[in-house]
């Protein structure tokens, strides 16, 4: 059970994540969109998006904080346990309450909003629940686990972290996550369920996060005959190669 | 200099009488589609009033176009990069449903299916975004031939510094018609404001498309341009935007608009422009310097030099012949007639009016006096400011100089061509008052007036050693294409999903199905919709009504 749990299942949502994302990008570009609803409803989006994805955006940079930094090199730099602690929780409570108000806020709006509520699709609504379980679950972690110590003190660097890492190094260890507290393996559980899911959902735009806006120049020009020969649509047939 | 090919329309407002066929055979083609019912890539706006959507030319409040900063370089007037990733989870500018109008049909079927009443059963308005029963309470052309002007029409924008002077009683008021598409400027600001590089300007020709397998949804490309001719398709998630009917162009006939245009005001045609000049041009400190600026950035074709140039630029010989004869280039450089619309938004626009007389024409001769002579019309252009400075206001970022000069001229050619309808001796004095000679000011009415097809359209193919290329020759294979979006797609990853259909292709299978089906035209993969112009009349295809609730038959 362990090892199904913690090293088939996670391996499998990460395959499904990688091959997916490619899957989905080569058949399905014009489908790659944030599907935004801004044009319906203006108010409510306005708080809650941004409320919702800078606290997104601070909760994924915990995780690789938390996740990917090995302890000892933090106490190389002089950061001891408690002052890591008293960061991890300060900035993980604000960037998950941001995340979780938001996502309270759009998913109101998403029911209640007539023409929001009816252009969402199936797998929105999974995905939301996915999301939303994950996101509570880390909030539960955060309060329960760290601050009030419920069900024991755990320190997750010394379990959940090392075996994430040695889950990437694809020398996975699933006995540490066996000795984790029920909330972090649920919460690991739905997280890896949420990636399984990612690339048949409207998260995909995560990934064209448009950083090259910033280097390229304002105008672009394009001659008409670039267009075949890229990924997603049909290639150049043979004999209508450009000539020099 | 880095010469390149610009195609480019010139509409004459004088000849526009608001009949929307422009804008209706644009819908048809272009527009359609669900996610798209709010959106015309061609509109008409009667002016003065708000415009589609409403007021979109108040900067101040939209933040479209560039600026031009204390150290003379421009920029987005809605902020630089960072500031648009930094507030790209919520569009700050974005214009709402209600900016535009909601959309909505009529609820037929109560009046098909009604059991005799003693009242007439009445067709309620339902939104075509929530589904709901609505207040029809605007549309694209709410104030269309100034209805409602007396709430409205002083909101217009366009009447910012002669706020004033302006009376909106009915006998004192003026009127005319604005066409407006996309303007595929030189320096198109939603081009700049797309994070993530989807639109784009085509090399060859100069038409200002977006990528849809590229465009992500950030809709910063809505509110950076100014003349709010991005549209979001609220369905798909995608960008659109007028297309200058690039592939009506590619193979040599003019844009849907143009094609059907009633008043046959559309001229198209290529300009010849020096890319390397158009930013320092568009940078230019005073406003009202930048319709002159904009002109000295075009280059003209008849000089060898810049043929040269241009043919070592890549530009093919019969393009730089089609330059040559291109109507617009007369329009704009040598009788120096039309004026870009808006100059002060800095984006170098490409479809240029020539503002309407008819203003003018009308109070002359509501006062009594000859309307066609020389020296009345030239008295009411100097006098009747109001509509002048609101031409200038349209056209010239304010400037009254150069309109005046356009309206003379034409004032001028009525009066010179009223002693030749009428077989008397020409005089020659009044064109030489506006700076033209006799031929000149012969070959712009005919040009004006009575010009051919062939004349205003002036459009050369795409070359054809590139014909694999294009898309409404698609000899790329037709088959290879799958059916876009199956349902499953459809389903699963929203609507749209899948491989979008190349324009040719898609017709090229309604055609087929319509012509091989043996029952009633009806795309099976299409049971949401129902274009009516590939239903025959026979019976009522898949998805003309909503399936009854409880599921019986029609």
């Amino acid at each position: 059970m362990t090892v199904f749990l913690w090293v088939i299942v996670p391996y499998l949502c990460l395959a499904v994540f990688a091959v997916g994302h490619v899957w989905r990008y080569r058949y399905d570009k014009f489908g790659w969109t944030t599907r935004s609803s801004q044009l319906y409803e203006d108010r409510l989006l306005r708080l809650g998006s941004p409320l919702f994805h800078f606290g997104m955006l601070g909760v994924v940079g915990g995780h690789v904080i938390g996740l990917l930094i090995p302890r000892s090199w933090t106490e190389a730099v002089g950061i001891d346990d408690h002052l890591y602690h008293y960061a991890a929780v300060g900035g993980g409570l604000v960037a998950g309450f941001m995340a979780l108000v938001g996502m309270v806020i759009l998913i109101y709006r998403r029911r209640t909003v007539g023409p929001v509520f009816s252009a969402t699709t199936v797998m929105d609504k999974v995905m939301y629940a996915f999301l939303a379980a994950a996101i509570v679950l880390g909030m539960w972690n955060t309060i329960a686990g760290s601050i009030f110590s419920l069900g024991g003190e755990y320190n997750y660097r010394e379990g959940v972290s090392v075996w994430y890492r040695s889950f990437l190094a694809f020398q996975p260890d699933a006995e540490l996550m066996a000795e984790a507290p029920i909330g972090f393996k649920l919460h690991a559980l739905v997280a890896f369920g949420l990636f399984a899911l990612w690339p048949f959902t409207r998260l995909v735009h995560v990934f064209s996060a448009p950083i090259g806006y910033l280097t390229r120049p304002y105008i672009v020009y394009r001659s008409r005959d670039s267009r075949p020969g890229q990924p997603g649509s049909t290639p150049t047939r043979r004999g209508w190669d450009r000539v020099g | 200099m880095r010469v390149m090919a610009q195609m480019a329309m010139v509409m004459n407002l004088d000849k526009c009488i608001g009949c929307h066929t422009c804008s209706v055979t644009c819908k048809q083609a272009w527009t359609n589609r669900t996610g798209m019912e709010y959106v015309w890539f061609n509109n008409v706006e009667t002016r003065p009033g708000l415009g589609y959507p409403r007021t979109y030319e108040d900067q101040d409040e939209w933040q479209g176009g560039w600026v031009r900063k204390p150290n003379g370089r421009l920029d987005l007037r809605a902020g630089g990069r960072w500031k648009k990733l930094f507030t790209i989870f919520s569009n700050p500018k974005l214009p709402s449903i209600e900016d535009y109008y909601e959309p909505w049909t009529y609820d037929y079927e109560t009046l098909l299916n009604s059991p005799q009443t003693d009242t007439f059963p009445v067709a309620r308005p339902k939104s075509l975004i929530s589904g709901k029963n609505m207040n029809v309470e605007w549309s694209a052309n709410w104030d269309d031939d100034l209805g409602g002007s007396l709430e409205h029409a002083a909101r217009d924008v366009m009447f910012k510094g002669i706020e004033d002077k302006v009376k909106l009683e009915f006998e004192e008021t003026f009127m005319f018609y604005l066409p407006r598409i996309c303007e595929h400027c030189l320096n198109p600001s939603c081009a700049a404001s797309c994070p993530s590089g989807a639109i784009y300007k085509r090399e060859e020709d100069g038409i200002v498309l977006v990528d849809q397998d590229r465009c992500r949804g950030w809709r910063m490309c809505v509110s950076g341009c100014p003349y709010k001719k991005v549209y979001f398709n609220h369905k798909t998630g995608k960008a659109e935007k007028c297309t200058f009917c690039y592939p009506r162009i590619e193979v040599g006939i003019p844009t849907v608009c143009s094609e059907t245009c009633v008043g046959r005001l559309r001229y198209i045609g290529l300009m010849l422009y020096d890319a390397d000049a158009v930013l320092e041009a568009a940078a230019v400190e005073d406003e009202h310097a930048l319709y002159e600026a904009q002109r000295k950035v075009f280059l003209d074709p008849r000089d060898p030099e810049v043929e040269r140039a241009a043919l070592a630029a890549g530009i093919e010989a019969d393009w730089i012949e089609a330059a040559k004869k291109s109507p617009v280039l007369r329009l704009i450089t040598d009788y120096k007639v039309a004026l870009p619309l808006h100059p002060e938004y800095r984006t170098m626009p490409m479809v240029w009016y020539i503002p309407p007389l008819s203003p003018v024409v009308d109070v002359v001769k509501e006062t009594g006096v000859d309307a066609e002579d020389r020296s009345n019309l030239f008295a009411a252009i100097d006098t009747l400011r109001i509509p002048v400075e609101y031409l200038a206001n349209l056209f010239t970022a304010g400037d009254v100089e150069p309109v005046t000069g356009v309206l003379k001229k034409l004032a001028a050619m009525r009066s010179y061509m009223r002693d030749i309808n009428l077989g008397r001796e020409t005089d020659p004095s009044i064109p030489a008052a506006v700076g033209m000679t006799e031929e000149e000011m012969y070959e712009m009415f005919r040009l004006l007036a009575i010009a051919k097809y062939a004349d205003r359209y002036v459009i050369p193919p795409a070359h054809a050693e590139q014909a694999h290329a294009l898309e409404e020759l698609a000899t790329d294979c037709s088959v290879d294409f799958d059916a876009a979006g199956s349902y499953y797609d459809q389903a699963l990853l929203g609507e749209g999903a899948g491989y979008p259909t190349p324009v040719a292709v898609e017709n090229f299978r309604m055609l087929q199905d319509r012509q091989t089906a043996d029952t009633v035209a009806s795309p099976d993969d299409k049971s949401s919709r129902v274009n009516l112009l590939n239903w025959d009349g026979k019976g009522t295809p898949e998805g003309l009504f909503p399936p009854r609730e409880d599921g019986g038959e029609r």
